[in-house]
């Protein structure tokens, strides 16, 4: 079988989506995002190689630096890629409904008119 | 109440975002439930995280800092100022969350609100952004936290075979 290269496989691994949220924070260079991880620089090397195989990261070279940049575009290729992001505003507003309902029992309002 | 669904519109290279929602509440009770800080701890946050009020003077003008901190006593600090308070229809706002490797990626947020008939509230947010690469950065970092329902998804598409 052959190896997928897509944006799905891009961010199925933690380390992999978390190289993509400080690249999308800044262009870094390797030695910059290596710092960042515990695992050696040449795992971080085969990650960024994913990546970029993956088309979510572009390898910019500047003198004799090589910085990555994120390209997030390719990601609204995972249909719901903004899920986590809404899931954890429905969280909050969850316990926005549940403090609403005590707030309306709780206080019958004194209008004053 | 099946209106009361949370929907986030981020359209493919655009420096805003929009975040909707409908209440079973009055705008006036809303809008205090985003604006009094004896009630926001009560609701903002992950929930595994707790929130604290450095600093908030609602009101145009004003600035605020909330803290969030998680179990391992890791703080997470936001800061703005407070653009407009227009009770109960609009808050201005700007948003800079501290943890970024440098300072400066500002968000200015409104959020109105809407009364509906019935008592009820239309919540939007809008979101802007200095890039598109911000915006969709501050999207991605819901993406950690939200990874066990991501890969969820994504065997279910795998599975597919989409």
């Amino acid at each position: 079988m052959q190896t997928r290269r897509d944006v799905f496989q891009a961010i199925a691994d933690p380390t992999r989506r978390e190289i993509i949220n400080l690249v999308a924070a800044e262009a870094l260079n390797l030695n910059a995002i290596a710092d960042n991880f515990a695992i050696s620089r040449p795992a971080i090397s085969q990650h960024i190689k994913i990546l970029t195989e993956c088309g979510l990261i572009i390898i910019r070279k500047q003198g004799r630096e090589r910085f990555c940049e994120a390209r997030l575009t390719p990601l609204s290729e995972v249909a719901d890629w903004v899920e986590p992001f809404r899931k954890r505003w429905a969280r909050q507003f969850d316990r926005l409904d549940t403090l609403l309902d005590e707030l309306k029992t709780k206080k019958p309002r004194k209008k004053k008119s | 109440m099946p209106n009361n669904v949370t929907t986030v519109k981020a359209e493919p290279g655009k420096q805003e975002l929009f975040i909707y929602r409908e209440f079973d509440a009055p705008r006036e009770l809303v809008f205090k439930a985003m604006t009094d800080p004896k009630l926001l701890p009560r609701w903002v946050g992950p929930c595994d995280m707790k929130m604290r009020i450095d600093k908030f003077e609602p009101g145009s003008g004003g600035s605020w800092r909330f803290i969030h901190v998680d179990a391992k006593g890791n703080e997470f600090g936001f800061h703005g100022v407070c653009h407009e308070q227009l009770v109960p229809q609009r808050l201005i706002r700007t948003f800079e969350f501290e943890g970024l490797p440098e300072s400066g990626h500002v968000v200015l947020e409104t959020a109105r609100f809407e009364a509906l008939p019935g008592n009820r509230t239309k919540l939007t947010i809008q979101s802007v952004f200095q890039s598109v690469q911000d915006r969709d950065g501050m999207v991605m970092s819901g993406m950690e936290r939200g990874v066990t329902e991501s890969h969820q998804q994504l065997d279910a598409l795998l599975a597919a075979g989409f």
